[in-house]
């Protein structure tokens, strides 16, 4: 018999009911091979099953998957990678981890982030940077660098993250892997630590665009704890096209500076295999999108540093300073429980949000951010997707970037417009690129976006693109989660 | 685009206290950050509607049922401090 642990979710999944696959015998395996996870992917892992949330009935009965450590999960730690709170036991579950149960799967463990999301190498959380499993001198990327080395890195065989300007589509780009960031809207986020509530948004984190939908599926859906969900109607199912006709694809003229040579190529490559899919290629404009990173580092630490106003000490996680009088231990406490790029986010979006600034930053970003909604919906009347590379690099060596803030937030160039717009977008992993400066071949990403609540086309044309590329095929003799290369 | 002054008015809204080396490296990095983001306070953006959320939706109404709420034992769990069944704080007066 094969590898179990090569198994995608849908195969293991299918195993499992088929009852040619024992549950339990491979929940244990994932948990031996989550326990001896060598990347810092994990801050928790499940100890052995105990009987409760233990049923196999469901679209994922049996699947093992982990968790981004910003889902509160009852009686599980939950630190959302911050110091101050260390600790933590929530009194009770995510609804995105109660739906993956509701469907038979089990939470494998919970992985580490940048600290409350904020970051896109992973180099932000108080509990140390997660390691590229393709290259352990680099980052994962970020936020959700932990679910995606475990998934890469074959530590789970899917994992759950959040994506506010791209935390789940940058790390899977440079993993190698699967991410989707689906609409605003599309799944609850009760029970999601929030960064940036008007952005934030769950997804799966996969090995292919076929476990995506599964994952998705599962999860999306109106929560009455989260009004602003509102779930996909017409509801996801596992995608089947196999070519691309009648479909086009708008490529925007944006500034290519910082673009990585290798990057460039592959992303090329992309656009040949899609016409060779029968699919169109046209170009497009999206005039407002190179303002993206400027708005979206605005909006995001000005929500942030509403959100984080919570974080003082009185009513759970980390105090400090408690014998001084109420603001000594307000300022202890978030003074040390904070890490340095969090407290730069909040110094940034309590001065965009201060008196005489408002309008200036906070105002104009919020008009800003409907002239990139209404550039998509232009486009979209056009097109039916716009494609651009994921990530403007491959992954970067450890370090590379911790100095100057605005080079890391410059990563996110090619995933906030979405992110902003509130549409639906995937990576997935094209081909590999030589670093531009040397060294061994890493994975790029191919981002997809679509019209809002437009996932299932999304997913059966990224279906189709990925059956063409065969990159889990190509690569096997590389890929860190294949049997050979593990561990 | 921001001064040391500023810095410190700005953490003190934040409740957050900074080091001496924190106020300096925060002096250039927010410069450095606002400066790129100034790009978007010399647009011309009069009559633009600004977006404040992407999902156009009306209020939520629910039916009004009472439904257990988190007992209080659980709520005070984590409570670095907890006395009588509630939060206990120190006085926003300095003794």
């Amino acid at each position: 018999m094969a590898d179990p642990l090569e198994l995608t979710v849908a195969e293991a999944a299918a195993e499992i009911a088929a009852t040619e696959l024992s549950a339990a015998e491979y929940f244990a395996a994932w948990r031996r091979a989550a326990a001896g996870d060598e990347l810092n992917a994990y801050l928790w892992t499940a100890p052995e099953p105990n009987g409760e949330h233990e049923h196999l009935e469901g679209s994922l009965g049996g699947v093992p998957i982990a968790v981004k450590d910003i889902f509160v999960t009852r009686g599980v730690p939950t630190t959302a990678g911050s110091r101050i709170l260390e600790g933590y036991l929530p009194p009770y579950t995510a609804t995105a981890v109660r739906r993956l149960r509701e469907a038979g799967g089990r939470v494998l463990g919970k992985t580490n982030m940048d600290e409350f999301a904020m970051g896109s190498s992973n180099e932000n959380s108080a509990y140390g940077p997660v390691l590229n499993p393709w290259d352990r001198g680099r980052v994962p990327g970020g936020s959700s660098g932990g679910s995606a080395a475990a998934v890469a890195g074959g530590l789970a065989p899917a994992a759950l993250g959040t994506d506010t300007g791209g935390s789940i589509r940058q790390p899977a780009s440079l993993c190698g892997i699967v991410g989707l960031k689906p609409t605003y809207g599309a799944i609850s986020r009760y029970g999601m630590i929030a960064f940036a509530s008007s952005l934030d948004q769950c997804g799966p984190l996969t090995r292919d665009v076929t476990d995506a939908a599964l994952v998705l599926a599962a999860l999306q859906g109106r929560d009455a704890c989260d009004s602003t969900s509102v779930g996909i109607e017409a509801g996801v199912v596992a995608p089947s096209r196999e070519d691309l006709s009648g479909l086009r694809f708008g490529v925007p003229q944006l500034a290519e500076e910082g673009v990585e040579a290798g990057v460039r190529e592959v992303f090329e490559a992309t656009l040949k295999r899609i016409e060779g899919l029968g699919g169109e290629i046209a170009e497009i404009e999206l005039p407002n999108s190179e303002l993206g990173i400027s708005a979206y580092y605005v909006l995001a630490p000005a929500e942030a540093s509403s959100n984080l106003a919570r974080y003082d000490g009185v009513r759970y996680g980390v105090r400090r300073g408690g014998d001084g009088d109420l603001l000594e231990m307000y300022e202890s406490t978030r003074a040390e429980g904070f890490g340095a790029e969090v407290k730069r986010r909040i110094m940034l979006g309590t001065y965009a949000l201060s008196s005489g600034y408002y309008e200036a930053y906070y105002g104009q970003a919020q008009k800003v951010r409907t002239r990139i909604a209404e550039d998509f919906d232009n486009a979209f009347a056009a097109v039916d997707f716009v494609v651009t590379p994921t990530s403007p690099s491959v992954a970067f060596e450890l370090g590379a970037k911790t100095a100057d803030p605005l080079a890391m937030y410059l990563n996110d160039f090619f995933t906030v417009p979405m992110s902003l717009a509130g549409i639906p977008a995937i990576s997935i992993p094209a081909g590999l690129a030589v670093p531009d400066g040397g060294g061994a071949e890493l994975p790029v990403g191919f981002q997809i976006a679509a019209p809002a609540f437009a996932e299932q086309k999304l997913l059966e044309a990224a279906f189709a693109l990925e059956t063409a590329i065969g990159f889990n095929r190509e690569h096997a003799a590389s890929i860190p989660w294949k049997g050979a290369n593990r561990g | 685009m921001i001064d040391r002054d500023q810095v410190l008015h700005v953490a003190r809204l934040a409740r957050l206290r900074l080091a001496e080396e924190e106020v300096e490296t925060m002096v250039g990095e927010l410069s450095g950050i606002l400066e790129h983001v100034d790009r978007i306070g010399q647009l011309d953006l009069d009559g633009v509607e600004p977006t404040s959320h992407v999902v156009a939706l009306e209020n939520v109404w629910r039916e009004d049922e009472p439904t257990p709420s988190l007992p209080r034992e659980a709520a005070l769990a984590n409570a670095p401090d907890p006395q009588d069944g509630a939060f206990r704080a120190p006085s926003p007066q300095a003794e």
